[in-house]
């Protein structure tokens, strides 16, 4: 017979106000094998915990059942009380009575009912719980960073400055991102080309980074410490190692009408490109939807003009596996497409524009060399009308739901630098809040209005009309004025809503990391693990996980690195003793179980038995690899003669559990 | 007060809470140089119980009905149903100086559909 504790705690008043914890504490007094039971106001503080490491020496417990919050929150915690006070860590239960009991209920006598039930089913649990031994794992001492923008960037250096190895994965043929798109960043306008390419270069320079560039992950198999990915490097048809880079192929390329994808289809480049000038690595690509030589056998232009030799048509996609101890996601995000927004005219007028494209016209390397002139007919625009929140914090089904953070700051942004290169022209922003929560942030936005003298509005446009002459009539209202305004604009710029990647949402499904209905990586703890997915070994870095501005990116970026870093300094992992066993006199060889492992973990073996009559069997039965299970219960599901069992889950442990419910 | 506001709601199944003051329905009614009162008030009015006001306004009329404000709401609220509601409030209150339950059976003749009277009922009276 156990000697079991019950500890139940108030959890200040978010289980007390709901849930009568003393009337808890007493009911369960009187369950087969209690000998203490108690409550406290936080069972999770240090004077909780040793009021626990006390009663198990005191009263000699041999279990322990606490009544608490989810044991996603303090689990671990209290395992380590009772292992600091000698007892087997996995002789510890936790009815959870906080977001299964006063969280949603009201009713007190009825929570408080609930709770006793479910501490109750605890009990009986502890019961059958026999103690565990947890083993080790090695760790792959080597991250892969999934995303090369500023945040894979920003990871990938720390985490190779601590000395350890780590590989980029970009989809596109540079590194950079989204950063290497932008003009100037806000708040202190330096440009962003300066800040960020150097650490590209640091990047392709460091002896522990490793780029694959125009490459995807193909698949992912394994476990924290012990990941193997497959990596698909796309055909580039330009053999990596011996391209210079010296751009030849770009000039002589006689198939110009290519809508170039790093201005955002502003101006056209060649088939065969270098994105920008201070790319990395500096490699050509050939994009094989245009290219006429990969499409209709007819040209080889680029490869006469090659002095290295470097162009390869029979290229194909090469596949690599390699093993990581650690994941990190930086996927990044993407303005959202504005095609349900008919009423701004995005595709009705090449001058109205978004954001990111506005980035691209002021950019000395964009289209127009740095000169702010309209798209549709190369002249300086004199009136320009910013539109806040387009498809951001929209209910209306055709927008997100959400804030996307950086756009009041830079159109604060693209609004001074316009006003300080072009005073003669009027800028109007049309907003609904202005949000600048940063360091120097309203200062910033301030500065826009009182020193630049931008004209912000309280009001939102309702209808951008492009008119015959060429210029749009802006219809918006003025909340604070209680006027309907209708301004003639040269040029309109929509601040367009932004969403993660469309990658992210297939590479959470192979990384089995979860997602919010947004597709942004959900973290493990919104407050307290931040950068860390609930699947051990990933790690979320930059907007993949939520809108992001710069500062907030390479901050959460280096918080990611630390992690990982903290995961690789360790030489040994401890395993999850809860994994599954195979009782070998029931197994009946079927391979259910190994068909439905998602680990790999389950092998077959022939085995001799003793037979009756001293007769000798030879049966096929299942064997667990008891490093590779991670825990998951699908094969004790499967199995269909009962010989799959989860140490720590038993069968006959759940049913304990639902006895005790159903009492 | 509060009852007629209830009324309004119900009537529309507008959620007025969802507006966040964004003021585009307003900046897209063609007949806002027409109103006392405009799309974005309208809202804000509702919600504030000041439907006398409202339904005293001209303003009422004054909305085409082409459901600009409903397309273009960031967040679904829809004032173009809420105006309407108003107006349907505005129409029977001035309905019940036309026809009285005790007139009708002086208006009553063979010949009248009773389809008629009940109509006349949902048209003039509360």
């Amino acid at each position: 017979m156990q000697r079991i504790g019950v500890f139940v705690c108030h959890c200040g008043t978010n289980i007390a106000a709901t849930v009568d914890v003393k009337a808890v504490a007493e009911a369960l007094k009187f369950e087969p094998g209690v000998v203490v039971s108690t409550e406290y106001q936080y069972m999770c503080s240090e004077a909780g915990q040793s009021l626990i490491k006390d009663a198990i020496r005191d009263h000699r417990l041999t279990g322990v059942v606490i009544c608490s919050c989810s044991p996603r929150m303090h689990e671990a915690t209290f395992r380590k009380t009772a292992a600091a006070a000698g007892l087997n860590p996995y002789m510890v239960e936790i009815a959870n009575i906080r977001e299964q009991v006063s969280w949603i209920h009201k009713d007190v006598a009825e929570a408080t009912e609930k709770a006793i039930i479910l501490g109750r089913a605890a009990i009986a649990k502890v019961h059958l719980n026999a103690p565990l031994t947890a083993g080790e794992s090695p760790v792959t001492k080597r991250a892969l960073v999934i995303g090369g923008g500023i945040a894979g960037i920003q990871t990938a250096l720390d985490i190779a400055d601590a000395g350890f190895e780590v590989d980029i994965v970009e989809k596109e043929p540079t590194i950079g991102g989204k950063m290497t798109q932008l003009d100037k960043t806000f708040p202190t306008l330096d440009c962003a080309a300066c800040i960020l390419t150097p650490k590209m270069v640091d990047c392709a320079q460091h002896e522990k980074v490793r780029i694959f560039s125009y490459s995807e992950v193909e698949d992912v198999k394994g476990f924290v410490g012990n990941f193997s990915v497959t990596i698909k490097k796309k055909a580039r048809y330009v053999d990596e190692l011996k391209c210079t880079g010296c751009g030849l192929c770009t000039e002589k390329c006689p198939q110009k009408k290519v809508p170039n994808a790093f201005n955002l289809g502003l101006d056209n480049r060649r088939a065969i490109y270098i994105p920008f000038a201070q790319a990395v690595p500096k490699v050509a690509t050939i994009d094989a939807d245009y290219c006429t030589m990969l499409k209709s056998g007819k040209c080889g232009v680029c490869s006469k003009v090659c002095t290295a030799g470097a162009i390869d048509y029979q290229q194909k996609d090469t596949f690599v596996e390699e093993k990581y101890g650690a994941i990190v996601v930086a996927t990044g995000f993407n303005p959202i497409k504005l095609d349900a927004y008919e009423e701004y005219g995005y595709s009705q007028s090449k001058d109205v524009i978004t954001s990111l494209e506005l980035e691209r016209l002021m950019n000395a390397a964009g289209p127009n060399g740095g000169t702010l002139l309209r798209p549709s007919d190369k002249t300086h625009p004199h009136t320009i009308v910013f539109v806040q929140c387009v498809g951001s914090r929209c209910d209306d089904g055709k927008g997100k739901s959400y804030c996307s953070k950086i756009c009041c700051m830079y159109t604060a942004k693209h609004a001074m630098l316009i006003r300080e290169k072009y005073p003669d022209t009027e800028v109007y922003v049309f907003y609904i809040d202005v949000r600048t929560p940063g360091k120097n942030f309203d200062e910033f936005y301030r500065r826009a209005v009182e020193e630049y003298g931008v004209h912000y509005v309280k009001g939102m446009v309702g209808k951008v009309l492009p008119e015959p002459d060429g210029t749009l009539t802006v219809r918006a209202s003025d909340l604070i004025e209680g006027k309907q305004l209708r301004l003639s604009a040269d040029l309109v710029v929509l601040a367009a809503a932004i969403e993660p990647d469309k990658t992210a949402r297939p590479l959470a499904t192979k990384l089995t990391a979860s997602m919010d209905t947004n597709d942004f990586f959900t973290e493990a703890h919104p407050k307290l693990r931040p950068v860390e997915s609930p699947t051990a070994g990933i790690f979320l870095s930059g907007a993949c996980q939520g809108p992001k501005d710069i500062p907030e990116t390479v901050s959460q970026a280096s918080a990611a690195a630390a992690k990982v870093i903290g995961l690789l300094a360790k030489d040994k992992l401890t395993c999850n003793p809860c994994v599954a066993h195979s009782d070998e006199m029931l197994c009946n060889g079927c391979s259910s179980c190994e068909k439905v492992c998602p680990y790999g973990a389950i092998t077959y073996s022939d085995k001799e038995f003793r037979g009756p009559n001293r007769t000798t069997l030879i049966r096929r039965v299942a064997s667990v690899n008891e490093a590779v299970c991670q825990g998951c219960g699908a094969c004790t599901v499967a199995c269909p003669s009962g010989a799959m069992d989860l140490k720590g889950f038993s069968n006959s442990q759940i049913m304990a559990e639902v006895d005790a419910i159903c009492k | 007060m509060d009852n007629r506001k209830e009324q309004i709601l119900r009537e529309s199944g507008v959620n007025v809470r969802k507006c966040m003051k964004c003021g585009k329905c307003s900046g897209t009614c063609p007949s806002y140089d027409e109103m006392e009162y405009h799309p974005h008030q309208f809202v804000y009015m509702v919600e504030n119980g000041e439907i006398d006001k409202l339904m005293a306004s001209p303003s009422v009329f004054k909305c085409l009905t082409c459901f600009a404000c409903v397309e273009r709401c960031p967040r679904g609220v829809e004032p173009a149903k809420l105006i309407e509601a108003v107006r349907l409030e505005a129409v029977k209150r001035q309905g019940m100086n036309h026809l009285k339950s005790d007139q009708i059976p002086a208006l009553l003749d063979d010949e009248m559909p009773q389809q008629a009277i009940v109509t006349a009922f949902r048209k003039y009276s509360k």
